[in-house]
């Protein structure tokens, strides 16, 4: 008789639902300055441990501790904690912005604010990010406008993308924030290929390429990934796992063994797995992998381990898939409040202080927010004209489409 | 002027175009030391260096979505896809991202690039080496989709695509690589170097992009047709005895409506031809545009000769293939309506 059996198909669940009470007790976290910090051109196969553990510098107690520690002085980590706290008040006018109806659609960062904010801040001018749709940090620390962003949100008369992009898929070149797009996946292999046209020039400038957990399920992040690690090309290649793809948990992507980071040594890539709640690790290791393929030393993975706190946009109500106070007992705590705490302890910072810089912060938001608004919202004011529907599909109009305007009455 | 094979006059494009310019990049799966399955692109990496001319993985969405990152980045990409057959993984590339990058971004970033693809069928390719899918990308705006049907507008026409701000289809008739083919199976295939098509301008002399080309005159009927099917159509008029008016479209996006509805206007009719599958051809637009542009002087329904709505099949090639025959009798049913 064949050994044969029923065979039996799984399909990986979280195990905790609406009304369960949050556990994260499998998520192992390693001691804040345990993991170890190696040289920028140490071979990928050197270094697997470090795909499989987190590295972290801020401790309990919110002092920065390992070889990770140092990489910025006190003046930038006080303005990382302005862009993150910008980023979030951002988010909670546009959050209501929606709700009051000035724009069909928006997508917050809570609780991932010092991913895209901290990584920015390790790029030169000139470098080029592929961001997805949750990077807006990127923008908000490299100075870009406010009242921009918001114009963009609300489809106004000044919505520098006239009017044809759904809410907060920005662009500006001269930013390093490239078109996002909202197909998932697209730009983590043009990343690669604009970080191959940089070294085929003889440039010094790097790419970034952005992509969620959820979506490393797609083809193009192993297409990234396949030809990142053929060419050896100058590009940092970032994953966002913050948990949760919508609904779905991230081991219906991932699987439930190994971490994302480890999928970079299967390609030969380097790959460094960190807090991503924890701002000065970010930046840290964003460095790292910066000076890493500006040496043109190759590309490396990072994946930044972080927790999605708020919906997954204003179309989506996490309550109907996940436990309610999941958020709350997330282990790597809250971004801002860990910065906070930091700059505190040693003394650069007080409550008083980060009272004062919040009602700044909000001031600045609500300007920019009655900027943008003295143009025009979604439905009201100043709108981009019909016109523009038909500009920039091609570089030069063709007979079709001025005939299709004409048609309009444009 | 020299005379070139469809084969030669690409690679000749390729040559003249990295040569005047250094942006322009040509990577794609054996293009690179070995030159091409089909010799496209053969001497260019000696030439040029492997910055210039490369292989890459075998990946269709890694080859133009790192194309679509060079063009965002300032260079000219021109890229292949092995046969047209196999760009379905790329697809998402090319319709979400290439086509969309100017008009998303309000031209804060642009795409100029060419994807060429081996096209067609004729050569017992089967199921996988002979579609024209031509259809899914004249459907997509922002796209420009171009077929030539010789060597002299090949060159002409590549040269365009690679200096055009704008994402390029280039779809060439592998049918045609070698040789001039009118559908005439049973009979030897006739040189390039015999036909006044294989004489290609040389250095830099781009032909313009949506422009279509009178192949023949006629009074009758006039016949759109682009790629092999102009050789075919032209071998029909001669069969049929019928004065067809023959145009090579050469440009299918943008198309050249003007040469299109003057010459339907003359003739009072038309027929369509092409390789692809019947039901939401390229040739149903043809149709409609005609149809619209032109009712008043029709004398006839308009009729389209196309491959039938099945995969390209292997052993019944020259029963999917709208040959001579098809097309001749096409237009007999069209002059006696």
């Amino acid at each position: 008789m064949p050994d044969t059996q029923k065979l039996s198909f799984h399909v990986p669940d979280p195990g905790l639902r609406p009304g369960d009470t949050p556990d994260f007790s499998h998520v192992k976290i390693p001691q804040a300055g345990s993991v170890r910090r190696p040289e920028i051109d140490e071979s990928p196969a050197e270094m697997r441990d470090l795909a499989f553990s987190i590295i972290r510098v801020l401790n309990r107690n919110g002092q920065a501790v390992g070889p990770w520690a140092g990489s910025l002085d006190t003046e930038r980590l006080i303005e990382g904690l302005r862009h993150m706290m910008t980023l979030r008040i951002f988010d909670a006018r546009m959050m209501t912005a929606q709700r009051q109806g000035k724009t069909s659609f928006y997508m917050q960062h809570l609780g991932e604010e010092a991913v895209s904010c901290a990584f920015r801040l390790a790029l030169e001018p000139g470098d080029m990010n592929f961001p997805t749709y949750r990077q807006a940090g990127l923008l908000i620390a490299s100075g870009y406008p406010m009242t921009q962003m918001m114009n963009q949100i609300y489809s106004n008369e000044a919505d520098p993308l006239r009017g044809r992009q759904l809410p907060i898929l920005y662009a500006s070149q001269e930013h390093g924030f490239f078109t996002v797009s909202g197909n998932l996946a697209t730009q983590f292999v043009q990343a690669v290929g604009w970080a191959m046209a940089s070294a085929i020039s003889g440039d010094s400038r790097i790419a970034a390429g952005w992509i969620g957990d959820g979506s490393t399920a797609e083809n193009d992040f192993h297409a990234g990934m396949v030809f990142a690690s053929t060419y050896r090309a100058p590009v940092v290649l970032n994953i966002v796992n913050n948990q949760w793809a919508i609904s779905t948990f991230q081991g219906i992507a991932v699987g439930e063994a190994g971490t994302l980071a480890a999928r970079g040594h299967g390609f030969g890539i380097p790959a460094l797995r960190v807090d991503g709640n924890d701002y000065l690790a970010v930046h840290a290791v964003a460095k790292w992998a910066v000076a890493r393929a500006r040496r043109n030393l190759g590309p490396t993975v990072i994946e930044y381990v972080t927790y999605r706190a708020g919906g997954h946009s204003t179309s989506d109500d996490p309550a109907a898939y996940r436990p309610k106070e999941e958020s709350a007992a997330w282990p790597l705590g809250d971004p801002i409040l860990r910065l906070k705490t930091h700059l505190i302890e040693i003394g650069a910072w007080s409550e008083e202080r980060h009272v004062q810089a919040e009602a700044q912060i909000r001031d600045e938001v609500i300007a920019a927010q009655k900027a943008a608004e003295s143009i025009g919202t979604m439905h009201s004011g100043r709108q981009p004209s019909p016109r523009e529907m038909f500009e920039d599909v091609y570089a030069e109009m063709p007979a079709h489409l001025i005939r299709q305007r004409h048609e309009v009455g444009y | 002027m020299a005379r070139m094979t469809m084969v030669e006059a690409i690679r000749d494009a390729h040559d003249v175009a990295m040569a005047r310019d250094d942006r322009v990049i040509v990577f794609g799966e054996d293009v690179g030391y070995f030159g091409g399955v089909f010799r496209c692109t053969a001497g260019l990496q000696k030439k040029y260096g492997k910055s210039r001319c490369f292989d890459t993985p075998i990946s269709e969405s890694g080859i133009v979505g790192t194309a679509i990152g060079m063009a965002a980045y300032g260079l000219r990409p021109c890229v292949e896809m092995q046969f047209a057959d196999y760009m379905y993984p790329a697809y998402d590339q090319i319709v979400s991202e290439a086509a969309r990058l100017r008009y998303r971004s309000a031209g804060e970033f642009t795409c100029p690039i060419v994807v060429r693809m081996p096209t067609g069928g004729g050569i017992f390719g089967g199921q996988t080496h002979s579609q024209s899918p031509e259809a899914l990308f004249t459907h997509v705006a922002g796209l420009k989709t171009v077929v030539p049907s010789n060597p002299r507008d090949a060159k002409g026409l590549l040269l365009a695509a690679i200096d055009d701000p704008d994402p390029v289809i280039f779809l060439e008739p592998k049918r045609l690589y070698n040789g001039q083919f009118d559908g005439h199976y049973d009979k030897p295939i006739v040189s390039w170097k015999k036909s006044e098509l294989s004489e290609v301008d040389e250095g830099y002399a781009p032909i313009p992009l949506g422009r279509a080309k009178l192949r023949r005159e006629g009074r009758d009927v006039t016949i759109l047709a682009y790629g092999t099917m102009v050789h075919v159509a032209l071998a029909a008029v001669a069969d049929s005895g019928i004065d067809g008016e023959v145009i090579d479209l050469r440009t299918l996006m943008p198309l050249d409506i003007d040469m299109i509805t003057a010459s339907v206007r003359k003739t009072g009719r038309c027929v369509v031809v092409h390789e692809a599958t019947l039901t939401s051809g390229f040739g149903a637009e043809l149709v409609a545009l005609v149809q619209q542009e032109c009712f008043w002087h029709l004398e006839a329904p308009v009729a389209r000769v196309a491959g039938w709505d099945t995969p390209y099949p292997h052993a019944q090639e020259w029963h999917y293939f709208p040959g001579p025959p098809r097309i001749a009798k096409a237009l007999q049913a069209v002059m006696e309506a």
